[in-house]
């Protein structure tokens, strides 16, 4: 007779043998019997936040700033859809995640019982599956499909849902030997020889290419981002990321255009919008990133590289998809440049010399100066002695969203992959906080900054406990300009000024709050003493909260406004005074 | 063009919208179906019509048929949306002019009124296979199989016959000749 075990032994066996360290969680009624077992599983830590949307958000700042798959453990009812938000988060910037979310016992499904809701159903459309474990014999074969699921082809959220009386249930439990089919792998892999021939011959043929890069490469894993970086330089093509892309090729590199898209640089965007050849490595033409569909790049050929065959002719119509793990079909570019072209970054100079010189003209505009300030401190002036004060430290930066999100990428230059966790589809305030506190328990001595505004980050402000029961030393930085800065912005330049409700009246004094969480709160007010503030947050090794008081007015240059091409941008206020816009885009200023 | 007061474009111009059937094999588990019809509606799709049932019992298939509208882009994009679902296995799509492929629907037509009214009805239907299910004096259930606008004129011609209720499948698909999807 072999060993029988619980529904609840089998879970944790389970989580074992994928070599799960960390799990993400908060008790509750429905998920005891999971709870209960904990203790006997030395290998699994769990990491106890004060909210479900706090666990979902830390198991993705986990996963991404990992690269392995985060792990969430909640209750049934409010446990589950307090974790909506935050799997709707992972499916949108795709995002391997496992939820595993107690219910109801069987006979109660369906009754209407304390704590019951249907949590295969609410969160259908918001992972990549799901599944009710309704007979425990599925218990294992489910819980290692949800493993496999999450982190194969385009990563996601799965969910997990075991009724309470299956936990009791006993079974046999047999050993799993995780197959060693690698991330990604060949099964996700459509394109051939012919593909590869097609795009070198573009690239060849192509006076103004420009690669556009995005979370793919990060996904495909570290070796994608050298590879990036070993085609980029192979080719002598500009290269541009999107949000979710920054740190796969060094943000201070000159073939580097910074980011493009709604606040992306005006080199950028242009070199988009003229260029003949467009390489779309990982990226999915979001709607933040094309502007107005109908005038965006009319003039390239479009080749797009993407590991889900649905991101392919879903918002733009490309000419030669290719299908595969951006890894792989990156190595197989290189290996056919340097078989057939060895020389192809030299022999091909002349050709792009001219789409050079007009990117530099474009950079001359220098569209991320903004005026700087004696008095006030200005949030992108913040960004960038934070960029200068940590560069040398492979720190990690989470964000939350708004303003000081588009500051953070336009101003933070990232040089390695995973360094990078914002939460793009989706745009969840809140994000930053819980996800900084995930970042750095897998990474539990490198320096991880949350580059917050004070709005978004009072959504999950319950986490900072988290942060300090843990001695997690992560540093909330937060640009505090007492607006919803992005929403202000937008009433600014399109509702004639009528700030309905963007303004918060009553904030929490942040250094105090951190006192009272029993971290340490630091505040600048200054330009002046900004550095030696920043150089104290560095210096303490504690949970930080620092509230640096910023300009109230200060808006995020450049922008494309909406329903606009990439060419119509707005430029800064400098440009504004020089009087230089131009197009339809002064219109709405 | 009007100025956008949103963060958001505008939409941009629409294709032609054509009717497609799309044929769907899936794992036969709990809220398969959901998945599927909820992935429509999720999307902003169109259903016009849906059959659904178990094919294979031994491997557990059940087979679904779905008439949509869609412009060549949209239908592209569900057929590949549909593909990424975990219980599916197969996907295919024709168009409804597709000469190369038989579509069928199924209705029950219930006339209540008198028998020289009833037995019309019956010569009515004779082009769509009529089978007569259930008489008596004052009343009959009448089955067909037909084209959806063709079960759609009948609906409406029938009323004279005394058509009190109608019951109706949505379309099923099926390639002619020898070849198998």
């Amino acid at each position: 007779m072999p060993k029988l075990f619980t529904g609840a032994e089998i879970v944790f066996k389970c989580l074992e043998d994928q070599d799960v360290e960390y799990i993400f969680g908060y008790p509750g009624g429905a998920v005891l019997p999971i709870y209960d077992e904990l203790k006997n599983f030395q290998s699994i830590k769990h990491i106890l936040v004060r909210h479900e949307q706090g666990a979902g958000h830390a198991a993705e700042g986990y996963a991404r700033s990992s690269g392995k798959p985060g792990v969430v453990l909640v209750t049934s009812g409010p446990g589950a859809t307090n974790a909506v938000t935050a799997l709707t988060d992972a499916y949108m910037d795709s995002v391997p995640l496992v939820c595993i979310s107690g219910q109801v016992p069987t006979h109660l499904i369906g009754t209407d019982a304390f704590q019951e809701c249907d949590t295969t159903g609410i969160t259908r459309p918001c992972t990549k599956h799901n599944w009710l474990v309704k007979d425990i014999k599925d218990l294992q074969k489910v819980i290692h499909k949800a493993f496999e699921v999450a982190t194969t082809g385009r990563p996601g959220p799965v969910l997990v849902d075991i009724p309470k009386d299956i936990q009791f249930q006993k079974t046999k439990y047999t050993s799993f030997k995780k197959i060693n089919k690698k991330l990604n792998g060949n099964s996700h892999n459509y394109f051939n020889q012919k593909d590869i021939n097609q795009l070198i011959d573009l690239m060849k043929k192509s006076k103004r290419p420009i690669f556009y890069t995005g979370g793919g490469v990060i996904n495909s894993g570290p070796k994608a981002s050298e590879l990036l970086r070993e085609l980029v330089r192979a080719t002598g093509f500009p290269i541009t990321s999107t949000l979710q892309g920054l740190g796969c090729f060094p943000g201070d590199d000159d073939q580097f255009l910074g980011m493009l898209g709604m606040h992306g640089t005006y080199e950028a965007n242009n070199a988009m919008h003229d260029c003949d050849l467009m390489i779309n490595i990982g990226a999915r033409f979001d709607d933040r990133i094309t502007g107005k569909i109908d005038e965006f790049s009319p003039k390239s050929k479009k080749v797009h590289i993407d590991i889900d065959p649905s991101s392919i002719n879903k918002n733009v119509k490309v000419d030669l998809p290719i299908v595969g793990d951006v890894k792989q079909v990156i190595s197989s570019i290189i290996k056919n440049i340097k078989k057939t072209k060895p020389n192809f970054v030299n022999s091909n100079k002349q050709n792009i010399s001219k789409w050079w010189l007009q990117i530099d003209k474009w950079r001359q505009k220098k569209s991320l100066n903004y005026i700087n300030s004696d008095t006030s401190i200005k949030p992108q002036y913040a960004v960038q002695r934070l960029y200068e004060l940590t560069k040398g430290k492979d720190t990690y930066i989470t964000t939350e969203v708004g303003q000081h999100q588009m500051w953070a990428a336009q101003h933070y230059k990232f040089d390695k992959p995973n360094r990078w966790m914002t939460s793009g589809g989706l745009g969840t305030m809140g994000y930053g906080l819980p996800a900084a506190v995930g970042v750095q328990v897998a990474h539990p001595n490198k320096l991880v900054i949350d580059i917050a505004g004070e709005a978004s980050v009072l959504m999950t402000m319950q986490e900072m406990s988290t942060a300090v029961q843990y001695s997690l030393p992560i540093k909330i930085f937060i640009l505090n300009n007492e607006y919803m800065g992005m929403v202000r912005q937008w009433q600014e330049l399109l509702h004639d000024k009528n700030y309905s409700e963007s303004y918060t009246a009553a904030l929490p004094d942040f250094v105090k709050l951190a006192e009272a969480y029993g971290c340490v709160g630091i505040r600048a007010k200054t330009p002046d003493e900004l550095d030696d503030k920043i150089i104290e947050m560095l210096n303490t090794d504690r949970p930080v909260i620092f509230d640096c008081l910023v300009d109230k007015q200060e808006n995020c240059f450049p922008m494309i406004p909406s329903g606009k091409p990439h060419n119509q941008m707005i430029l800064g206020p400098e440009d504004e005074k020089d009087n230089k816009i131009t197009g339809k885009g002064k219109a709405l200023v | 063009m009007p100025k956008s007061k949103s963060a958001y474009s505008v939409a941009g111009k629409k294709g032609k919208l054509d009717t497609h059937i799309i044929v769907v094999w899936v794992d036969n588990e709990a809220g398969v179906l959901a998945r599927v019809v909820g992935l429509f509606s999720g999307r902003g799709y169109n259903i016009e019509s849906l059959a659904v049932a178990e094919v294979d019992s031994k491997l557990n298939i059940s087979r679904v048929t779905i008439v949509t509208t869609g412009s060549p882009e949209v239908i592209d994009q569900i057929k590949l949306q549909l593909k990424k679902l975990v219980p599916v296995h197969k996907v295919a799509s024709f168009k409804r002019e597709d000469k190369k492929v038989i579509f069928k629907e199924m209705a029950l037509f219930k006339f209540v009124s008198n028998s020289k009214k009833m037995k019309l009805a019956v010569k009515a239907c004779k082009k769509f296979n009529p089978v007569l299910l259930d008489e008596t004096n004052k009343s009959c259930v009448v089955q067909v199989t037909a084209l959806r606008r063709e079960i759609d004129k009948m609906a409406v011609n029938f009323k004279k016959y005394g058509l009190k209720s109608i019951s109706r499948t949505g379309a099923v698909a099926m390639t002619r000749g020898s070849d198998v999807l």
